[in-house]
């Protein structure tokens, strides 16, 4: 130890794995956080009994049960994908994660593994607290005629809705603007398309809430056309890659504090 | 072993840091002095790389920080102590950095105690410590991957005497089996107690540098000393070949104490008061800082009136 140079020959970087672990750990270790994953299980129930109740018992099937978690998980899973960013800045912690691993490209891709680790977690919720609904009280054959795009779609939903969250932490690395934004700028946005005459042909393939619209309207059968595929893939394009790219190069160059 | 050549931080047009170059030798604890805004923070933060430096260059045992792998286990980094989720139970900051590092969860339980945190105490969220303990816990979070090299912003700041005292003991071993430890600090007499070496920094450059011993015989400025009759010490003092000035109630004597006071024991005057002129390194680091000072020590602070 007495010489002057350090031998590192010996040292394995922090492999990517691990460093994932740590931003789970890092999500549940709060009561923050324990609080958030657990209100993403309770909202998601709430919304399945709700529905247990109201619905016609032929429309307790699966399918039905998976679109209607879609709704409050896309409310929840965001606001975890910009506190799995912006907390370490709030909490000034960032100083902390970034000094065990000087990577930040790494740090952050670990965080949006982390994110879609989660947000898969919430899927798997959302499958199983389904799949009990319609054993308990489905109609019967509640689990015929299920469709993998069915699962797919709703997947596919939670995970730009979480990209989505995780780009306006970036951006913000600020908790409270990365939330009001994620849930206003959508709404400003399908207002301001849905009132200019001369905006609404290009709607479905600027405006985010017009391109999702056939996701929710699916239930448990029907397919997306091409078109409506390419409006996704252009406002996906648009809210989530476009600010995730702009927040990205922000942390890059950010001096952390 | 840490290296610092040409570091310039400019933020516009002000410079945090202007062209300053030192090092930190392994084997010794090297105290970074200066007063609040001096650049201390931002030199550390450029040498962990989370503040990228206008020009210059840092080098830690010979590698930019970036390029060492897992550097939690090479070089210790606390930065700032409050800089933790207030959330958190201390047991869990130390786990969260022991799992990043690879690390057994025994190595947790070692430092907790190394640093006198209970068991209880880390089981307690990090919004119920005080500032002492937080600085416990940054220490035992910097020395989890058990590095070659710690580099600690203000980590005696809320530590109490005793505290102070635990810190100086725990760097000196740590410096004495070959490690090395840079700190800064605010306050001289923190960096008095626990470091070999000092780096003097005002405005974003280095006033002086040097051990602490050659720092104090450079500033060393003779003799106060005050007898019943001042007078007749004055004689004799010059009789033995002194230069003495009036000061205050006594003399200032450019001699060592020793030697006045034996000139004073051979005359038998009383000596009512015999000490090193000078103050020790707090009017070295007034001095040497003075012109960085925010405020102006040379003029009497006049009460102000009251603000409109």
């Amino acid at each position: 130890m007495s010489d002057m140079t350090l031998d590192i020959s010996q040292t394995r970087p922090v492999p990517f794995g691990r460093l994932t672990a740590v931003e789970i750990r890092k999500m549940a270790d709060t009561r923050a956080g324990v609080w958030l994953l657990g209100l993403t299980v309770l909202v998601t129930a709430a919304f399945m009994i709700i529905f247990f109740l109201v619905a016609d018992s032929e429309d307790r099937i699966l399918g039905n049960f998976i679109g209607i978690a879609a709704t409050p998980q896309g409310f929840v899973l965001p606001v975890l994908g910009i506190l799995l960013i912006t907390s370490e800045w709030g909490q000034r912690t960032a100083m902390v994660t970034f000094a065990l691993e000087p990577s930040r490209a790494k740090v952050i891709a670990s965080k949006v593994v982390a994110a879609l680790i989660l947000g898969l977690g919430a899927f798997v919720a959302a499958i199983a607290l389904g799949s009990l609904g319609t054993l308990v009280g489905g109609a019967d054959g509640g689990f015929d005629n299920l469709k993998v795009t069915t699962f797919l779609l709703f997947l596919g939903l939670q995970i730009l809705g979480i990209l989505q969250g995780l780009a306006y932490g970036l951006i913000f690395l600020n908790t409270p603007a990365a939330i009001v934004t994620y849930f206003v700028l959508p709404i400003a946005s399908s207002i301001i398309f849905a009132v200019v005459p001369a905006l609404q042909d290009s709607a479905p393939w600027v405006d985010l809430g017009t391109a999702q619209e056939p996701l929710f309207e699916l239930g448990s059968g029907g397919e997306l056309t091409g078109d409506q595929l390419a409006h996704l893939g252009t406002t996906a394009l648009i809210w989530i890659l476009l600010p995730f790219v702009i927040g990205l190069a922000r942390v890059m160059r950010a001096e952390l504090k | 072993m840490i290296d610092v050549t040409g570091l310039t931080k400019s933020y516009g047009g002000f410079l945090a840091v202007d062209d300053i170059s030192f090092r930190c030798q392994p084997g010794r604890v090297t105290g970074f002095l200066g007063p609040n805004g001096a650049g201390k923070t931002t030199t550390m933060r450029v040498m962990v790389g989370l503040t990228p430096a206008t020009r210059g260059d840092v080098r830690i045992g010979g590698h930019r920080y970036q390029d060492i792998p897992n550097p939690g286990t090479h070089v210790g980094v606390l930065l700032d102590a409050s800089a933790q989720h207030a959330g958190r139970t201390g047991r869990e900051v130390l786990m969260v950095g022991a799992k990043t590092m690879g690390l057994p969860e025994s190595r947790v339980d070692e430092m907790l105690e190394l640093v006198s945190l209970s068991q209880t105490e880390a089981k307690r969220r990090l919004r119920n410590y005080s500032l002492g303990m937080r600085q416990r816990l940054g220490i035992a979070h910097a020395l989890l991957g058990d590095p070659s090299v710690l580099i600690l912003d203000e980590p005696a700041n809320g530590l109490d005497p005793a505290g102070i005292r635990w810190m100086r003991d725990l760097l000196k071993h740590y410096a004495d089996r070959g490690g090395t430890v840079l700190l800064s600090s605010h306050l001289l007499n923190e960096v008095e107690l626990i470091a070999d070496d000092m780096i003097l920094i005002g405005r974003g450059k280095i006033v002086a540098e040097g051990t602490k011993k050659a720092l104090l015989a450079e500033r060393s400025t003779g003799t106060l000393v005050t007898a019943v009759d001042n007078e007749a010490l004055s004689t004799a003092l010059a009789g033995a070949g002194l230069t003495v000035h009036a000061a205050g109630d006594g003399l200032r004597v450019e001699a060592e104490p020793l030697q006045v006071g034996q000139v004073a024991a051979d005359q038998r005057l009383v000596l009512a008061e015999l000490r090193p002129a000078g103050g020790g390194l707090e009017s070295l680091f007034l001095e040497l800082t003075s012109d960085s000072q925010r405020d102006d020590l040379t003029e009497p602070i006049e009460p102000q009136g009251a603000p409109a």
